[in-house]
């Protein structure tokens, strides 16, 4: 049965492929019905495994050997475990309700047979990834979708932006792939195989040195940053907003660049084993939450400004990933409810620019809760999860989250405050900019003054309910600590509070801190005129949050400038080296011929004089040679 | 005298002043007086030899090559004669088409 | 050392330099003369009466005449200017004649064949007769042979040297038909050409004559002596 959860919108992807334009009409009805399928079928499974023990908890479906050289031997095998579980949910769960979202979105595109092929392929390759039981099932689900990313991403092939996002993504992910490929192969030469299982036994018969583990901990991280866009490899996600919104709901916020915390998860043993590589993600988890939350503070962008928030909110995942045991819980749980929260607040800000004929800058919004007040009411509700308003999922979440980080050292916990305050911010004057304040719609004249945006239509502002539910709702998970209990038996328990501050207080110090953000973002933003192109003139921190903290040009100073100039170097040495030695040599000979043919002059008496001279250089030498 | 070193000595030298020679004139029949003036050093060795060994084969080798001499003569210069018949001028560096 | 060679040897070699050098042709050919007959000595100081005869008989007297008259049909006049045209060449014929003849006299210095023996037996009856004996018995083959070589080479000469005539051969008639026609169109002298010596103080075939009004006449004096002797009429 779990075979056939992947298999459904794996086929969908290949009949509208391959059926091409006579799939056109019907074809996005079967790409969305097939993920509803799978997701009932998940919640099947999900229902089944809840009945069982907690040791019957994990299925391992071996559907055939797929590689069998040497000592390697690789089965294409399918693992349904409680992490999994969780996963197959989501992913058909939102899936579907995006697939019903686009329906709608991408009514008016020609093209839209492809994009829900695409996103079909997505959905089968995302399930691939969180349901395979070696680390290669899982490649081959990461490279899947990268493809479809890069599909996706560049979907209005037209667009030069789009098309150059798309290239972007699907490079910066393949230096994340390179360090996958070599943990997969460290893997392999460290435990034998590259199972899931094997792996584990392998770390719990206590036969590998640290060294390794940290190796292997560090290049999987690599590949984590890659996918879920942790810094250094983070300059990729705000350029992809160039693709379709639902593509970036479902892709860029709720799935796919999950899959780095995923795979940290997964890898749970191996980071529990190598101290050195689990400091290495805290790291780089509290640098991209600040990173991301600070760019989101200066875009005009509403898409962009989700981008940053997403960086932002994986970086509190990988922090509790992170933090071993006390947090693997959590990281999923925050995972969940971001995947709730965000992809709703996608699908919003999608309504809202399709309601404003496509247009994404903040500063021709305004006052669009009159005009809009579905998508308004289900924003907020997103908004006030991800800010973590007291009761919603979110609140639950992201507190667990800086509690466990205030446990480990509290300078961990203060940065994840500012992390939350800095949220509050941004979040709070996207709030203001799209849907409070005067009207602004006209305010270049790009519109008539009586021209009025309007509400979308039901089959988008369906899902979008649905989310705003799950994203007040979504907080239930915790309750009795059931995720925590449920995810015990594959990733360890979180400890007892034992000394420190109790978690109330870190609860307060929270809320007091998004409270303080928020009233910032009124005082800035809320209290002032907004004027309709940004101001050149700024102070130098919205200046630098403006240019991504400086990321793209650190990009190109350190890796594409010299990637050029080693390319340029390797053609030099092509043209001139290697095919100088194979025309050299004619050209070599060339020379010499033209120097040698200077003897032919036509005059006999230089024949002769080469002809005595000939003798006698014979003479000569048959004379040394003899010489006695 | 005695030994046959000094006549092989002339005759060496003679040879090789009738190579440079055939290398170094432009006019045709300077250049076969040239190579008549080595036949002769041949001649002279092949005498000098005949004396040493002491019997007449030096000798009669040295008149056949007299008389080859003369036939080679007699035909080099009707050529030469021919050529200056229709190119008007006896120089060796006139045939110098077959170039570079 | 006899005295024939001590006294030959150093003539020989100057006169071989010297082919080397003259700019005329008659000069080399004369230098080419001295050579040979002192080569002739030569020879019959090692005891070979015939071949002095011969070499001046035949070879001095023929074939180097055969020379001279080819030369005055060429051109006596015509001399190698001194400027060589090939760049180079002069130092390299030189050098490797130089090299040639260096290495042939180490080569037959390191040569020890032991002491002449000698033609006094072998010329007992008489070097002809000694001679004759050879070529009639030993070598009569290839003294056929050169026979048959020399008649080729007459007939070759021959061949080579003839002209077939384009047109008949013109006549008595034709040719003054054609005398009078030059001297029609352009006022050559009907006449044959004045010998050379008229009227002039000497009578040498390249004195020119001497015309009514004491001027020289050019066409007395053949053509081939023309140049080496001023025209202003020696008296």
């Amino acid at each position: 049965m779990v075979t056939l959860v992947i298999a459904l919108p794996l086929a969908g992807a290949v009949i509208l492929l391959i059926g091409g334009g006579l799939t056109d009409r019907w074809g996005p009805y079967l790409a969305t019905l097939l993920p509803v399928v799978s997701f009932v079928l998940a919640v099947v499974l999900f229902a089944h495994n809840l009945g069982q023990p907690d040791s019957g908890r994990s299925h391992t479906t071996h559907l055939y050997t797929w590689i069998d050289a040497g000592r390697l031997h690789v089965g294409a095998d399918l693992l349904y475990d409680q992490l999994s579980s969780l996963f197959l949910l989501l992913i058909t769960g939102v899936g579907s309700l995006i697939h019903v979202y686009s329906l709608g979105y991408m009514a008016h595109d020609p093209r839209r047979r492809r994009f829900f092929a695409f996103l079909n392929l997505f959905v089968a390759a995302m399930l691939t990834l969180v349901l395979a039981a070696n680390y290669l099932v899982l490649f081959l689900g990461w490279e899947g979708v990268g493809l479809a990313s890069y599909l996706l991403i560049g979907f209005w092939q037209h667009k030069p932006s789009a098309a150059a996002a798309a290239k972007k993504a699907f490079v910066m992910n393949r230096v994340g792939d390179m360090g996958l490929s070599l943990a997969i192969a460290l893997c392999f030469t460290t435990f034998g195989s590259t199972a899931f299982s094997a792996v584990n036994h392998g770390i719990a018969t206590g036969s590998v040195s640290e060294e390794r583990m940290t190796w292997l901990g560090l290049l999987l991280l690599l590949g984590a940053c890659g996918k879920s866009a942790q810094v250094p490899l983070q300059a990729w996600l705000l350029d992809a907003m160039e693709g379709p919104t639902p593509v970036s709901a479902l892709i860029h916020a709720a799935t796919m660049v999950t899959a780095g915390v995923y795979l940290m998860v997964r890898s749970h043993a191996i980071l529990d084993a190598a101290p050195g590589a689990r400091t290495a993600v805290v790291v780089v988890a509290v640098v991209t939450l600040l990173w991301g939350a600070i760019i989101g503070c200066a875009k005009d962008d509403i898409k962009k400004v989700l981008a940053g928030s997403t960086m932002s909110q994986i970086g509190y995942m990988m922090l509790a990933a992170g933090l071993g045991p006390a947090g693997y819980a959590f990281a999923i749980f925050h995972l969940l409810t971001h995947g709730f929260f965000k992809a709703n607040m996608f699908l919003g800000a999608g309504s809202v620019m399709h309601a404003m004929d496509d247009d994404v800058d903040m500063r021709h919004y305004g006052a669009l809760r009159t005009a809009m007040p579905v998508t308004f009411l289900t924003f907020a509700m997103g908004y006030l999860a991800i800010i973590g308003f007291p009761g919603f999922s979110g609140f639950w979440s992201k507190d667990k989250i800086i509690d466990a980080a205030w446990h480990e050292h509290w300078w961990i916990g203060a940065l994840a405050l500012l992390g939350a305050g800095i949220t509050a911010f941004y979040m709070t004057r996207l709030m203001l900019l799209t849907f409070f304040g005067p009207r602004r719609w006209d305010l270049d004249g790009a519109r008539s003054p009586a021209w009025h945006p309007h509400e979308s239509p039901s089959v988008m502002t369906g899902p979008l309910v649905a989310l705003a539910a799950l994203s007040v709702l979504g907080g239930v998970l915790l309750i009795g600590s059931w995720i925590q209990d449920y995810l015990a038996p594959l990733v360890g328990s979180p400890p007892q509070e034992s000394s420190g501050a109790p978690a109330w207080l870190i609860s307060v110090l929270a809320v007091v801190v998004v409270a303080i953000g928020v009233v910032i973002a009124w005082l800035l933003v809320g209290r002032r005129p907004v004027p309709a192109t940004a101001p050149a003139k700024v102070a130098w921190p919205v200046t630098v949050a403006r240019h991504d903290l400086y990321g793209d040009a650190i990009n190109d100073v350190f890796v594409v400038e010299p990637g050029r100039r080693l390319t340029d170097a390797v053609v030099q040495i092509d043209k001139y080296g290697v095919d100088g030695l194979l025309t050299g040599g004619p050209v070599a000979v060339g020379a010499f011929a033209g120097v040698f043919r200077q003897l032919q002059n036509g005059y006999v008496r230089s024949y002769a004089l080469s002809v005595l001279g000939g003798g006698l250089v014979v003479v000569l030498a048959l004379m040394v040679v003899n010489w006695q | 005298m005695s030994t046959v070193t000094p006549y092989l000595v002339l005759s060496a030298v003679l040879f090789a002043i009738g190579c440079t020679g055939v290398l170094i004139r432009r006019n045709a029949i300077v250049v076969f007086m040239c190579v008549e003036l080595m036949l002769n050093a041949g001649n002279l060795a092949l005498v000098a030899f005949s004396r040493l060994h002491g019997n007449l084969d030096g000798q009669i080798t040295a008149f056949f090559v007299m008389v080859v001499a003369a036939a080679e003569v007699v035909i080099g210069l009707a050529i030469i004669m021919t050529i200056f018949r229709t190119r008007r001028s006896a120089s060796v560096d006139e045939a110098n088409a077959l170039r570079w | 050392m006899t005295a024939t060679y001590v006294v030959t040897a150093p003539l020989m070699i100057l006169a071989a330099l010297g082919i080397l050098v003259v700019r005329r042709a008659v000069h080399a050919a004369l230098l080419l003369a001295v050579v040979m007959i002192n080569l002739a000595f030569v020879y019959a100081s090692l005891d070979a009466p015939f071949l002095f005869a011969v070499q001046i008989v035949v070879y001095t007297g023929a074939v180097l005449m055969l020379f001279l008259f080819v030369l005055m049909l060429v051109g006596v006049d015509v001399s190698d200017s001194v400027v060589e045209t090939i760049k180079g060449h002069r130092i390299g014929s030189l050098f490797a004649g130089l090299l040639l003849g260096v290495l042939l006299v180490v080569m037959v210095g390191q040569l020890s064949l032991g002491t002449m023996k000698g033609l006094a037996s072998v010329n007992a009856q008489g070097n002809l007769q000694a001679l004759a004996q050879q070529l009639f018995s030993r070598y009569v083959v290839a003294f056929e042979a050169t026979s048959a070589l020399l008649i080729t080479a007459a007939v070759g000469a021959m061949v080579l040297a003839h002209r077939e005539r384009a047109e008949p051969r013109p006549g008595q008639a034709e040719l003054a038909r054609r005398r009078v026609r030059a001297y029609g169109e352009t006022g050559r002298h009907l006449g044959p050409l004045p010998p050379p010596g008229t009227l002039a103080r000497h009578n040498a075939v390249g004195t020119p004559a001497l015309l009514p009004d004491g001027s020289p006449a050019k066409e007395s004096v053949p053509s081939t002596l023309q140049s080496t002797h001023e025209l202003e009429g020696k008296q």
